[in-house]
């Protein structure tokens, strides 16, 4: 009950109409950014960081709740009307809401993914006030030993599990560490890695990596190779559904739903699985088998909804542990820190008006978007047309803006180059984004905790193995490690099956 | 389902991508620093802090070369990681390493002269500069955009967030 009490105090902060106004701006900043085209929901974050910097911690929070959900709903838009996903979770949404929009189904393509994000964040969002305080209680109970195995469990996690190339998620995550060293020690205070230059002591500025990374990277990429003739927008009008739209849709937003939260709660979850194991269901279910991959609007509703409860369940690890499990995540997390707050799960304790706020505003982002952009979709379907040059020069000023404003020195913009082609190179070379700033994020606290428990312990290496929840997480690490290989060994691995099933897949839509 | 595999392997057998030596350079390179720097450092007081500055940037120091090895063996192997896919990305096209040239000396120029010369003149060239290269053919269209997305954050920063934009040669002027 007491769950309760919070959060309607937090809906009281959220709801004034000044921070009700930065709901909205959040929103629509979110969701048109997100909508532009090569623009991802992490991306998103990281190019409108910087808007946050000079308004109270509350209201930047609230406009981020905005923008989180704006992000992902823009990111729909882009795959139903262009049929070119920006990010692997919404590669089913564009391979059957593109052929909805063909077939003159956009305008219900569109409300039924809107809908769906709006029940399925609503639902997360739920979920999220049930298990976070929860989480974070037992968490707060746990010695450093068990903290820093929970840590280390997640890096191992994020780095072995997604992505095709273990060995290139370790050395995205290795490049990751190494960043997080530059700065000054934080025990013998001796300068580390910093080349000499005074404003390195206290690190690298983490929103620099974020905007170098997701932003000027990625611009630098598609510069590289950007497609002379733009893909064809499709026009549409006002979303909406008829009657049977809605009777096939409401099911598979449920069941998208439950498929999401928990993978997106784990730290290796990702939203890939949930939305191709929603995709598969429905197509099981479904009363119209054939209609898919020719645009089944259950095949829109599942997967949708399963991407957006999954990016509500990555606030479970992130509020109650501070642990950042996807990209937009650890972006996030970058705000906390720049406002001085601690992540980890003491942040329910220490700050329960400014979590509970967020999380208020998670709930009125979520209803604001549905109300707002069921009516703007055809002004959303125009930015889609923004000529490339100027969408991607924009997002080079933009990016060069938000890392100048952080502490308004050169330096950072000589910073912003040399990561941001390292993004080029990671893109490049096909390194995966997130274990490296999971790794810039982490490491440092695993560093202090290590060092921490190891003084506490007079330097014992066996005191880091006395507490159960620490045994039982190595142990966990070390199956995590290890299934993949033994079910190599049996020839059947996992990720096998689903990529042959998926061409399958795609091989009868090409027939048919 | 194994043999939907193998073929793919072969395949890429064939190409092997030279150009990730780069990778492995990088790694080296950074691998390298880290355990050269974590030499100079003073180890500290075993008692107080047993670990020590040191321990932390080795051990990543030595993953990173190790794993730039481990890279180096694999890539004459076949071994090829994935590139990025996007919504503007044209994936047969072989690489416009010019234009990407291009951007990187227009932002060398920015980091160099956004003090003396300002954000606003700066962000007009900047924006200007970069959607020209990127194939807008409408020039004075591309730097008037550049001069009024610099204008307004200029005094959007200024004003509105207290944020003071270096004004340049053009201070007391704006």
């Amino acid at each position: 009950m007491e769950n309760i009490d919070w959060l309607i105090q937090g809906f009281e902060q959220a709801a004034t109409p000044m921070n009700l106004l930065y709901a909205v701006i959040g929103v629509l900043l979110g969701t048109a950014v997100g909508v532009l085209p090569g623009i991802g929901p992490a991306m998103t974050v990281a190019l409108l960081l910087p808007i946050t910097y000079n308004v109270s911690p509350s209201a930047a929070f609230i406009m981020f709740a905005g923008i989180f959900y704006g992000g992902m709903y823009g990111g729909s838009t882009t795959s139903i009307l262009l049929n070119t996903p920006g990010e692997s979770s919404s590669v089913i949404t564009a391979i059957e809401g593109n052929k909805m929009a063909k077939a003159g189904r956009a305008a219900q393509a569109l409300a039924t993914a809107a809908i769906g994000s709006f029940v399925a964040g609503t639902i997360g969002t739920m979920l999220l006030v049930l298990f976070a305080p929860a989480v974070s209680r037992f968490a707060v109970t746990l010695g450093a030993p068990s903290y820093l195995a929970i840590m280390l469990f997640a890096l191992v996690a994020v780095t072995a599990v997604l992505g095709s190339s273990k060995l290139r998620g370790a050395i995205s995550l290795v490049l990751g560490l190494a960043i997080g060293i530059v700065g000054i020690d934080f025990l013998t205070g001796q300068p580390r890695a910093t080349f000499g230059i005074p404003q390195l002591s206290d690190g690298i500025d983490i929103v620099v990596i974020a905007v170098a990374i997701f932003a000027l990277g990625e611009a630098l990429w598609v510069a590289a190779h950007l497609r002379r003739r733009p893909a064809q927008v499709i026009p549409v009008g006002r979303p909406w559904m008829g009657k049977d739209d809605w009777k096939r849709s409401w099911k598979p937003w449920l069941r998208g739903t439950a498929y999401g939260f928990p993978f997106g709660a784990l730290p290796a979850g990702g939203a890939e699985l949930p939305t191709f194991l929603s995709y598969i269901t429905e197509k099981k279910l479904s009363k119209h088998p054939e209609e898919f991959g020719k645009g089944a609007i259950e095949g829109v509703a599942g997967p949708e909804a399963a991407n957006n409860a999954s990016a509500a369940g990555t606030l479970v690890p992130m509020l109650s542990l501070g642990l950042p499990t996807n990209a937009t995540a650890a972006v996030m997390l970058t705000a906390f820190v720049s406002y001085g707050i601690q992540p980890g799960p003491t942040l329910f304790s220490k700050e329960p008006l400014l979590i509970w706020t967020l999380i208020a505003s998670l709930f009125i982002g979520n209803f604001l978007l549905l109300v707002l952009n069921l009516p703007l979709a055809p002004l959303w379907a125009k930015l889609l047309r923004t000529p490339r040059p100027y969408l991607y020069a924009g997002i080079l000023f933009f990016a060069t803006l938000g890392a100048f404003a952080v502490n308004v020195q050169p330096l950072d913009l000589a910073l912003l180059l040399v990561f941001g082609l390292l993004g080029l190179m990671m893109r490049r070379f096909g390194l995966p984004v997130l274990p490296l700033i999971i790794g810039v994020i982490l490491g440092p606290r695993i560093e202090r905790q290590l060092r921490q428990s190891l003084q506490l312990g007079a330097g014992d290496w066996g005191g880091l193995f006395t507490e159960p929840v620490a045994i039982i997480t190595y142990v966990l690490m070390a199956v995590l490690l290890i299934i993949p290989l033994v079910l190599k060994l049996m020839h059947r691995d996992e990720e096998t099956l689903l990529v042959v099933e998926d061409d399958k897949d795609q091989r009868e839509k090409a027939q048919a | 389902m194994t043999t939907t595999k193998e073929p793919r392997e072969n395949e890429a057998v064939k190409h092997v991508d030279k150009a990730q030596y780069l990778v492995v350079a990088v790694l080296v390179a950074v691998g390298g620093f880290l355990i050269y720097n974590a030499l100079t450092l003073e180890a500290g007081f075993a008692k107080v802090d047993p670990v020590g500055p040191r321990m932390f940037p080795m051990v990543v120091g030595i993953a990173a070369v190790l794993l730039g090895l481990v890279l180096a063996i694999a890539i004459p192997r076949g071994s090829v990681g994935e590139a990025d896919a996007g919504e503007d990305i044209d994936p047969e096209s072989p690489g416009d390493w010019r234009t990407v040239g291009m951007l990187v000396g227009l932002f060398v120029a920015m980091i160099l002269l956004v003090s003396p010369l300002g954000w606003v003149i700066m962000g007009t060239v900047f924006f200007g500069g970069s959607a020209t290269i990127l194939g807008s053919k409408h020039y004075v269209r591309n730097f008037v955009i550049g001069l009024a997305l610099s204008l307004a954050s200029f005094y959007a920063f200024y004003s509105g967030l207290g944020i003071p934009l270096p004004p340049g040669i053009l201070d007391g002027i704006l």
